[in-house]
C-alpha cells in the first residue's frame, strides 16, 4: 500500500467520529473605530511610513525627493513611468538584485494590522516586492478595511497564482528581541494614500 | 448546615496554626464546623505523579470522612482542586460527583456561599499575595493575566478591606512559585530558582509578609526565606482573617 | 539534540548562570508581555480564541476529506503532492526532488517539520548543501546547534555569542555585537545565497481545503526571497495543518503573529497557490506519528498547535531551563505533549518538566489544554512503565497508608509520615529540598492532636 493510502486509511480509523461543526465567523470584526487613524498608528508602530497624495504627480515628486532615483526604481503602475521602469516583467526575477524601490499598488489594506493585500497581476514578477532595497505602496483611502474578517471577505474566491499580506519593513528580532529593520527583504515601507 | 474541615496532611503536621485559624475563622462566622479525624490526603502527591490509579483508597477515605457534610471546607486551592476534578467512586459515582461540587477553598467559601463581603480587623503591614496556580487558574478564585477579561479576586477582595493592609501589586501578579508537587524535589534548580524569583518580586516591593491560599507554595517559599535569612515573614491567609476578628 | 541528559539534568546545569538564567527569563517574560499587550488591544480576544478552536475541531473531526480536498485542489493548481508516512520517508522525498533536477544547493525557510525529520542532517550525508535562511536559524545551524524554540530559534544566545559565530563565519568584526551590523552581515552573506539557490523548502503555515493553497508567515521574507527565486519550491506540512476555508485564515492571522510576538500580523502572509510559469512546486504531506496522536483522545487536540510558542513564552519552567533541555525539535509546553507520542521511552521526563501551572492553556490561541494533557502524559508514561521502579514501589506503599488511617496515624505518630514523605520519597540525607530550602520546623503538636483537646463542638460529639 502507498503511504498514500495508508495516511489517509489510518486518519478515517482514528479521526474522531463525533463531528463539530464550523463556528459562525460573523460576529467577528464588528468593532467600530476610525479605520484610517487606525491604519496610520499600526502602520507607524512596526515601522512603516505614509504620505498622504492627491495624485501620482505628489508622488513622482515625493519619490524624486526622498529616494536615490540614480538607482534602480521599478513599477507596475503606468502613471510612475516617469520615474520607474515597467519594462522588468519578463526578465529573469535575478535581475532584479540591484533594485532600490519598487511601487505597486495593493488591492487594499487592513487597519488593524497595516497589512496591504497585493496578488501577482499588481506584482509585475512575485519577487518585485521582496528583493528591493525599498519599496513603496499605493492603496487608495477607501480601499482600507477595518479587520482581516472584512479582508477576507473582499478576497472572497479572487483568484490568483501568489498574493501576499504585507505590514510594514522586513524585520527581524532574532537577536537579543532587538528589532531590526531590513532582514532579507525591503528595509522600508512607505504607503501612499490616495483620494 | 454542617461544614466537615478538610485539612491537607502536610498542614495536619507541618503547619497546624493554619489549620486552627481557618477551624477558628469559620467557627466565628458561625459555621458548624468539624474535623472528621479521619481524613488522611486527598492523594494528588499521588496523582499529580502519574500514579492517579493509586488514589482509590484514598477516594474511599475522602468520602467515608466527609460524605455527612453539606459542605467540605479547605484551606487550599490545590487540594480542593484535586477533589473536584478527581474524586470518584466505583460503587457510587452520584455521590461523589456530588461531593466534588460541595468542596470548596476557604475564601470562595467565605465570598460565595456564606456571602460575606468583608471581615473586619487590622493588619497594619506591607503584604504581598502569592496566588497559588491551583487556586487561581483551577479554581479560578481570582482573573489571570493571560486573558482579556475583568479583574476580580476573591481573596483580595477579603484582604483590601482590612484596616492599616497595605497589598502590593506584583510586578508578575500570578507567576507560579515553582512547589509544583515532587516537581520541587525531581526539578529542584527550576524549582528553587523559581522560588527565588517570586521572592525578588515581593522584595521589590518591600513586602513585610508573603501570604496566600495555599501553605505548600508558601512552605516552599518560606524555605528559602529562611535559608535566605530573610526578614520577610509567610502567613496563610487564614491566619490574617483569623486574627483580625 | 543528541544530548541524553534528563530535562532536570540539563535545567540544572543551565541555572549555574544565574546572570544568564535571569536574561533568557526576561527576555522570554518580554515577549510575554508584547504577546498580552496585543491581546488585550482586541476586545473580542477571547472569542477569537474560541472560534480558532472550533475551526481546528472542525478539521480534526474531518481531517480525511479536508486532506482528499486539499490534494485535489492543489493538483488543480498545478502542485505535486507527495505523502510521507515517517520523518526518513520525508527527507527521501525531498532529496529525490533534488536528485531529479541534479541540484546539490538548498536555501531553506523555517520549518519545525524539517527539524524534527533532521533534514538537514540527512541531506547534508547525501552531500547536499542546505542553508537556513531565517536569521535565527542561520545563527544556530552556523553553530551546530538546533533551534532552542521555535519562533525565536536563537533565543538563548546573546549578542556577544552571535557575534562570535558571525565573525568566525561570515568574517565580521571581532567585538563588534551590535544586531543592527550582525543582521546586515546576515543579510549580504544570505542575499547571495537567494540568489544562487534553485531549490527553495518552506514549511507551512496553513493548507487551505478549498483553494488548495498555503500560506507561509514570516518577519524577514525570507521563505518568499527563497521560493520565488528558485525554480523549484518544496513546500512540508504536518497533515495537521490543514484548514478548511479561505476566510477562515481570518481568524488564524488575527491570532499567530499576536500570540508569538505580539505584533498585529507578521511581515509577510504569502498565498502560494500556483507555481510560477514554467516552475515547480510540491507539497510534501507528513505523517510521523500524527495519525497515532489524532487516535488518541486525550492528546489529539493537541494536533490543533499552529506554533505560535506562546505556550513557551509564558511557561515558567522553559524561561528557567532553555529549549534545548527539552530534548525535542518542539520544547516547552506543547513539546511535552508532542514528543512522547513520538517516543514514549526517550521522552518520559519532558511531562513531569512543568509544575502544572496553567498559563500555558491560557495562552494558547487554539485552545489546547496543554496542563491537562501534562497531567495525562504522567499517567499513560507511569502505566506503560516509564518510570523508575523505586517510585513505583514508594508510591504503593504511600497509597497504602494514605488510605487506612489506622496505619496513617501511627505513621504520623511514629515517624511522622508527612515529614518523611513530603517532599517525598527522597531519603533526607540527600534531600534535594534541603540544598536550597530550610525544612518547615516541626511543631509541637500536630492539628489533630490540637483539636482533640480543644476542639468546641456544641453539639456534636468528637469523633473519636
Amino acid at each position: 500500500m502507498s503511504s498514500r493510502t495508508t495516511i489517509l486509511e489510518k486518519i478515517k480509523q482514528n479521526q474522531p467520529t463525533a463531528i463539530s461543526e464550523l463556528p459562525n465567523l460573523g460576529t467577528l470584526g464588528l468593532e467600530s473605530f476610525e479605520i484610517l487613524d487606525k491604519y496610520k498608528a499600526v502602520l507607524k508602530g512596526i515601522g512603516g511610513d505614509f504620505v498622504e497624495v492627491l495624485n501620482y504627480d505628489a508622488i513622482i515628486s515625493f519619490v524624486k525627493k526622498n529616494y536615490a532615483t540614480e538607482k534602480r526604481m521599478i513599477t507596475t503602475i503606468p502613471e510612475l513611468a516617469e520615474i520607474a521602469a515597467t519594462d522588468w516583467f519578463n526578465d529573469d526575477p535575478h535581475s532584479l538584485e540591484n533594485v532600490e524601490l519598487t511601487l505597486v499598488k495593493a488591492h487594499f489594506g487592513v487597519a488593524e494590522n497595516s497589512a496591504l493585500w497585493v496578488t501577482d497581476d499588481l506584482l509585475g514578477q512575485r519577487v518585485s516586492t521582496f528583493i528591493p532595497q525599498y519599496l513603496a505602496i499605493v492603496v487608495n483611502k477607501k480601499d482600507i478595511v477595518a479587520t482581516m474578517h472584512q479582508a477576507y471577505d473582499r478576497i472572497g474566491n479572487q483568484e490568483y497564482g501568489f498574493g501576499t499580506f504585507i505590514a510594514g519593513p522586513s524585520k527581524t528580532a532574532d537577536i537579543e528581541q532587538s528589532l531590526v529593520l531590513g532582514a532579507h527583504g525591503a528595509r522600508g515601507l512607505t504607503v501612499f494614500f490616495m483620494d | 448546615m454542617k461544614i466537615g474541615l478538610f485539612i491537607p496532611c502536610y498542614v495536619d503536621q507541618f503547619y497546624p496554626k493554619v489549620a486552627i485559624a481557618t477551624y477558628e475563622l469559620l467557627q466565628k462566622l458561625g459555621c458548624d464546623v468539624r474535623f472528621p479525624m479521619k481524613q488522611t490526603c486527598c492523594g494528588q502527591p499521588m496523582a499529580n505523579s502519574g500514579y492517579e490509579h493509586l488514589t482509590k483508597g484514598c477516594d474511599t477515605n475522602f468520602i467515608a470522612n466527609f460524605a455527612e457534610f453539606d459542605f467540605i471546607v479547605c484551606p487550599s486551592g490545590s487540594c480542593v482542586l484535586h477533589v473536584k476534578e478527581h474524586l470518584h467512586d466505583e460503587n457510587n459515582e452520584a455521590l461523589a460527583s456530588q461531593m466534588r461540587k460541595r468542596v470548596f477553598e476557604l475564601t470562595e467559601f467565605i465570598t460565595d456561599i456564606l456571602k460575606i463581603e468583608m471581615i473586619p480587623g487590622n493588619f497594619p503591614y506591607k503584604v504581598g499575595m502569592h496566588q497559588s496556580c491551583h487556586g487561581q487558574r483551577g479554581l479560578k478564585l481570582s482573573q489571570m493575566t493571560e486573558l482579556n477579561a475583568p479583574f476580580f479576586s476573591k481573596p483580595e477582595q477579603l484582604l483590601s478591606r482590612i484596616d492599616g493592609i497595605n497589598l502590593v501589586s506584583l510586578s508578575r501578579k500570578d507567576e507560579c512559585c515553582g512547589f509544583g508537587g515532587t516537581f520541587c524535589v525531581t526539578e529542584e534548580a527550576i524549582s528553587v530558582k523559581m522560588g527565588q524569583d517570586r521572592i525578588k518580586d515581593h522584595e521589590a516591593h518591600q513586602v513585610e509578609y508573603i501570604t496566600g491560599g495555599d501553605m505548600s507554595c508558601l512552605m516552599h517559599l518560606e524555605g528559602i526565606l529562611k535559608r535566605q535569612k530573610s526578614p520577610i515573614k509567610i502567613i496563610h491567609i487564614a491566619e490574617i482573617l483569623n486574627a483580625t476578628i | 539534540m543528541k544530548s541524553n541528559l534528563e530535562h532536570s539534568e540539563a535545567a540544572a546545569i543551565f541555572n549555574k548562570d544565574v546572570k544568564r538564567v535571569d536574561w533568557h527569563d526576561e527576555t522570554l517574560w518580554f515577549v510575554r508581555e508584547k504577546r498580552d499587550k496585543a491581546a488585550h488591544q482586541i476586545p473580542e480576544w477571547e472569542l477569537l480564541r474560541e472560534t480558532a478552536s472550533e475551526i481546528k475541531n472542525n478539521v480534526l473531526s474531518n481531517m480525511h476529506d479536508y486532506l482528499l480536498e486539499f490534494e485535489s485542489n492543489a493538483q488543480k493548481n498545478g502542485i505535486t503532492i507527495h505523502w510521507a508516512a515517517d520523518a526518513d520517508e520525508h527527507n527521501k522525498i525531498v532529496h529525490s526532488i533534488m536528485e531529479k533536477h541534479g541540484v546539490k544547493q538548498m536555501v531553506k525557510s523555517k520549518s519545525m517539520l524539517t527539524e524534527e525529520c533532521h533534514l538537514n542532517e540527512y541531506l547534508s550525508e547525501k552531500g547536499i548543501d542546505v542553508i537556513d535562511s531565517d536569521l535565527g536559524e542561520r545563527i544556530v545551524q552556523l553553530r551546530k546547534e538546533p533551534p532552542s524554540h521555535i519562533v525565536l530559534p536563537a533565543i538563548h544566545l546573546k549578542k556577544e555569542d552571535v557575534s562570535e559565530t558571525f565573525h568566525e563565519h561570515l568574517g565580521t568584526e571581532k567585538g563588534n555585537n551590535d544586531p543592527q551590523y550582525l543582521t546586515e552581515a546576515a543579510r549580504l552573506h544570505l542575499r547571495d545565497t537567494f540568489l544562487t539557490r534553485k531549490v527553495a523548502l518552506t514549511g507551512v503555515n496553513f493548507a487551505i481545503a478549498e483553494t488548495g493553497e498555503i500560506v507561509v508567515c514570516t518577519n524577514e521574507g525570507n521563505a518568499d526571497m527563497g521560493v520565488h527565486l528558485a525554480d523549484v519550491h518544496i513546500a512540508c506540512m504536518g497533515f495537521e495543518k490543514i484548514i478548511p476555508q479561505r476566510k477562515h485564515l481570518s481568524v488564524f492571522l488575527r491570532l499567530l503573529a499576536r500570540s508569538a510576538t505580539g505584533q498585529p500580523i507578521t511581515t509577510f502572509s504569502s498565498h502560494f497557490k500556483t507555481p510560477r510559469d514554467g516552475k515547480e512546486m510540491h507539497i510534501v504531506i507528513v505523517d510521523n506519528g500524527r495519525t497515532t496522536q489524532l487516535g488518541r483522545e486525550d492528546f489529539r487536540s493537541s494536533l490543533k498547535c499552529i506554533r505560535c510558542g506562546a505556550c513557551m513564552n509564558t511557561c515558567p519552567v522553559y524561561r528557567r531551563s532553555g529549549g534545548h533541555s527539552y530534548h525535542n525539535a518542539v520544547a516547552g509546553p506543547i513539546g511535552s505533549i508532542l514528543a512522547p507520542n513520538l517516543d514514549m521511552s526517550k521522552n518520559a521526563d519532558l511531562p513531569f518538566a512543568s509544575t502544572l501551572c496553567g498559563s500555558c492553556t491560557n495562552v494558547c490561541p487554539v485552545k489546547i489544554d496543554i496542563h491537562n494533557q501534562l497531567y495525562k502524559w504522567r499517567q499513560v508514561l507511569v502505566k506503560e512503565g516509564h518510570t523508575p521502579l523505586g517510585k513505583t514501589v514508594a508510591m504503593k506503599g504511600m497509597a497504602t497508608v494514605l488510605a487506612n488511617p489506622m496505619v496513617f496515624d501511627f505513621a504520623g505518630k511514629a515517624g511522622r509520615f508527612v515529614m518523611k514523605n513530603m517532599p517525598v520519597l527522597v531519603n533526607n540525607s540527600l534531600n534535594p529540598w534541603y540544598k536550597q530550602r530550610e525544612m518547615p520546623a516541626p511543631p509541637e503538636e500536630s492539628f489533630r492532636e490540637w483539636y482533640k483537646k480543644n476542639a468546641k463542638e456544641s453539639k456534636d460529639k468528637k469523633d473519636e
